[in-house]
């Protein structure tokens, strides 16, 4: 097991070498230029942003610029933003947190709704619960994010004025008020998110559960006289849980990546608007930063689901 | 134009024999065209005694009114004045650094780190020109407890003149020469006479650097500063923290060097997000109490405004919508470059067609309807200071008189409705940023022109696009690779030298230069170009003043430049807040005299 992890994690150094070629080299032939700002300036002389393009490498070959940022990369040095000249480091970590906690808490609710649903309404199919649940889910995903945000808004904070709209990563308030602002301001975004991701996954625990109940070991489960709890928990969810557990592994890097709609209706600070304006700036040190973390993510979190496997099935062996 | 300058020095002579007030000239001034801030450099240069321009203020006491937030829908991504390349982050870095002096809505000096203002009569203006004497305030400290002095001011114009430093306000400073003469003077070197001198150390280029902290960090080395996201300024707030691209957090600066302020004891800025959902925080939820830019359609504000929880306020610069009919021809190459300097558009050169264009622009209509209290309907491209406003322009609208001009100028119209001339037809294509009132603007347009035997294609390119300066895009605002174009030009300083600069036949912009420079229209004239020289050494105010109308006047006249509505700046504001704007400087210039009613 832990010689297989650990094969697992060589094989990813050259995929990781391979992703942060292909990353820069894309960026690299993109066309647009960092200081576009300064050269819409018409008070900035031109000698400014020559001076600031050779400052910063910019005018070097790609292949030199590659190996410099490999080099430091290497170093644990993740370069500065061309735009706020500020370390990448420090402008992701600033940001971490929020994310975490507001996407993050969006993918649990998400999870805890969609399990539970997705499991009753496949163990009585068709029944009333199953089609208004079923109902409800198409809803849920055929309304976008942006959409329900801007409902949310102009229900609970225009109209009924219960809620702000706009997120505050630096809340004055202190001790129990503190996290009763941040539950305030949190709630609209984690629900706006969390529901839209309920609605498909709970549509995938549905059918995975609908796929493993009528297999012959739960009938005989049945007929040796177990209670209808335990069936549907120790037999049917552990291995309908297989196909679910690759969907929501692949999901997690999303996390981090952000909800670039929702982050900027609610004004949320997170990773994802940072990319955004990294990339509406060709920022290409911040872009790469936050596209290798994200890749590095993907190639964890498949691991962590092909471990899980062995766990939910014991008969998935790792050589 | 002498009687316009007569009538100006008569009015000078009335100032100064106290028979007209400042202000009255100044209204005077503005109506003849000139920008505030110029009107009063008018009265400063003719010796009149500059009653020192103040703001009032209401605040007795320093704090105790509660947090002020802001609403950005750009946020800053530092905080260095030199840096700031945006509005965004010019705004931000103002907060905490103040210029020796700044400008008010009326185009005034109002002093902050400076004792007084120059003039000729205190003797801080030099007689060749060349020179200028500021006397610093005493007192002031920097945010970290230390003494503010002339090393500091000295030292911030070394800082931003180095190349190497490379800062957006290097062109302001790279030619001067700033020298202390004591702890608290300085003088001011030009190379040559200049009759704005004010441009230096006030305003946001102006905003002084504690050398203490920045000295290590000059050069090639600015980017390390830690001060470049936690300032150390000497302004009415101290940075508590800062999130680059989201929100910063300010206290109240307990030893302002200002009494009684500033009002408030804490101060929020938060950026991101979009113009509507900012007037909404303000004008419906009030979760902010002023919003910065909302260029959000007016139909839309007054709606958000019903609520009666706030209200708009507009601010006229000079900063202005304007059509450019293409001088040059884009659609032909000459020297393998299209729309070459040396092409001529082939239905444009006849100034008929020009005519008819403008007038079948529907100015006050689209005005009114579109734009609603965001745009001012004008016939200059030079709007404010309003010394500078020429009062010899007009417009009109009028599809006949187009066809009667048209008609006239031997364009007939063919079989399709479209009117031709020696094969030429009258069809062209109309290119402007995606921008909702822009579109509506273009299709009002069109109508018009059809009518008038005009066939207009209308193009739209998405902003970072056409604003944007790659030089490798065919769609850039800069390139200009279509028949008219329309979009917003701003104006910086409250002197329009440089803003009128992007007419003269130096800027044309084209493939030698990469498209860099200004003249986008690419248009050439040696009256005009001349006239824009003579601004630039002519050093009495009123015959520089005439200089700038005649340039107004020789471009609209043209009519390759359609101006269409001075743009002025929205502002949503919470009732009961009272803050200090100007058209002339940073939201933030005056933040320090923002109060709020009990």
């Amino acid at each position: 097991m832990i010689n297989y992890i650990i094969r697992r994690l060589l094989i990813a150094l050259p995929s990781l070498l391979g992703i942060s070629v292909v990353l820069f080299t894309v960026l690299a032939l993109a066309p647009g230029d960092p200081f576009e700002d300064l050269a819409n300036n018409p008070n900035v002389p031109p000698e400014v942003r020559m001076a600031l393009r050779a400052q910063f490498g910019l005018d070097d070959p790609i292949w030199q610029r590659y190996l410099h940022w490999l080099g430091s990369m290497l170093k644990g040095d993740w370069g500065f933003s061309f735009i706020s000249r500020i370390n990448v480091d420090t402008l992701i970590s600033q940001r971490i947190g929020v994310t975490i906690a507001v996407i993050g808490m969006s993918q649990l609710v998400a999870l805890l709704v969609a399990l539970p649903v997705g499991v009753l309404a496949a163990v009585k199919p068709y029944s009333w619960f199953d089609r208004i649940a079923s109902t409800l889910a198409f809803v849920g995903f055929s309304l976008p994010t942006f959409f329900t945000g801007v409902l949310f808004i102009l229900l609970f904070s225009v109209q009924l004025g219960w809620l702000p709209f706009v997120y505050r990563s630096d809340l004055s308030s202190t001790g129990w008020q503190w996290w009763v602002d941040q539950f305030k301001q949190s709630i609209m975004p984690i629900t706006v998110l969390g529901l839209f991701q309920a609605a498909s996954w709970m549509r995938y625990v549905r059918s995975a559960v609908l796929d493993v109940i009528r297999l012959d070991y739960v009938t005989t489960a049945r007929s040796k006289g177990l209670g209808e709890r335990a069936v549907v928990n120790k037999h049917v969810v552990r291995n309908a849980l297989i196909p679910v557990v690759t969907l929501v592994a692949l999901q997690m890097p999303a996390v981090f990546g952000g909800a670039i709609v929702t982050e900027q209706i609610f004004r949320i600070p997170g990773i994802g608007s940072l990319l955004i304006d990294a990339i509406l700036r060709n920022d290409t040190p911040v872009i790469m930063a936050v596209t290798f973390v994200f890749s590095c993510l993907v190639i964890f979190f498949n691991l962590v689901a092909d471990v899980l496997y062995g766990w939910l099935d014991p008969r998935i062996s790792y050589r | 134009m002498d009687k316009h300058e007569r009538h100006i020095r008569q009015l000078i002579d009335e100032v100064r024999d106290g028979q007209l007030p400042r202000r009255g000239f100044i209204a005077q001034m503005v109506g003849l065209g000139l920008t505030a801030p110029m009107a009063g450099m008018l009265l400063m240069h003719a010796g009149v005694a500059n009653a020192q321009a103040t703001i009032p203020y209401k605040g007795t006491k320093r704090g105790g009114g509660g947090t002020l937030k802001l609403i950005y829908w750009q946020a800053a991504v530092h905080l260095n004045p030199h840096f700031a390349g945006g509005t965004k982050d010019q705004d931000a870095s103002r907060i905490f650094y103040e210029p020796l002096a700044g400008w008010d809505s009326d185009g005034n000096l109002v002093p902050a780190l400076a004792a007084e203002i120059p003039s000729k009569e205190n003797g801080g203006v030099g007689a060749d020109g060349k020179t200028v004497t500021w006397k610093l305030k005493k007192g002031v400290t920097w945010h970290d407890g230390k003494p503010f002095t002339a090393d500091d001011v000295v030292f911030t114009a070394q800082y931003a003149g180095d190349p190497a430093t490379s800062t957006v306000t290097v062109a302001t400073y790279k030619d001067i020469k700033v020298e202390k003469v004591d702890s608290h003077t300085v003088k001011v070197t030009y190379p040559k006479p200049t009759p704005f001198w004010a441009e230096a150390l006030t305003g946001i280029v102006g905003c002084i650097l504690p050398k203490h902290v920045f000295e290590v960090f000059m050069g090639a080395k600015s980017r390390e500063a830690a001060a470049n996201t936690k300032p150390v300024g000497t302004g009415p707030y101290k940075i508590v923290d800062f999130k680059p691209g989201d929100s910063l957090v300010a206290e109240a600066n307990m030893a302002y060097h200002v009494p009684n302020q500033p009002f408030f004891d804490r101060l929020e800025v938060k950026g991101g997000g979009d113009a509507l959902s900012a007037a909404r925080a303000v004008l419906q939820t009030t979760e902010y109490d002023v919003a910065w830019n909302l260029a959000v359609e007016d139909e839309l504000l007054k709606r958000l405004e019903a609520a009666g929880k706030g209200r708009m306020e507009f601010y006229a610069g000079s900063d202005i919508e304007f059509v450019s009919l293409n001088v040059t021809d884009p659609w032909k190459e000459v020297d393998g470059e299209r729309a070459s300097a040396k092409s001529k558009h082939p239905a444009f050169t006849d100034k008929a067609v020009r005519e008819a264009m403008s007038l079948l622009i529907d100015r006050k209509n689209i005005g009114e309807q579109v734009y609603g209290r965001g745009a001012v309907v004008t016939s200059n491209f030079l709007n404010n200071p309003p010394r500078y406003r020429s009062p010899n322009t007009k417009y009109e609208f009028s599809i006949d008189k187009a066809n009667q001009v048209l008609e006239a100028g031997g364009w007939k119209k063919g079989a399709d409705g479209i009117r031709a001339k020696d094969g030429v037809k009258l069809k062209f294509v109309f290119q402007t940023s995606v921008s909702g009132p822009r579109q509506k603007c273009q299709a009002i347009i069109k109508d018009a022109c059809t009518k008038a035997g005009i066939d207009l294609e209308l193009k739209s390119v998405v902003a970072a696009v056409f604003f944007g300066s790659d030089a490798a895009n065919p769609d850039t605002y800069q390139k200009f690779w279509s028949d008219i174009q329309m979009f917003t030009t701003t104006m910086g300083s409250p002197d329009p030298q440089f803003f009128m600069e992007q007419f003269v036949t130096e800027q044309l912009s084209q493939k030698a230069n990469k498209w860099s420079s200004r003249n986008l229209a690419r248009w050439s004239n040696a009256e005009y170009d001349a006239a824009h020289k003579a601004s630039q050494t002519e050093f009495d105010p009123v015959k520089r003043a005439a200089l700038f109308v005649k340039m107004n006047d020789l471009v609209v006249n043209d009519k390759h430049i359609i101006p269409l509505f001075a743009r002025p700046r929205p502002y949503g504001v919470v009732n009961k807040m009272k803050p200090v704007f100007s058209a002339w400087d940073n939201t933030t210039w005056a933040l320090g005299y923002w109060t709020r009613d009990a």
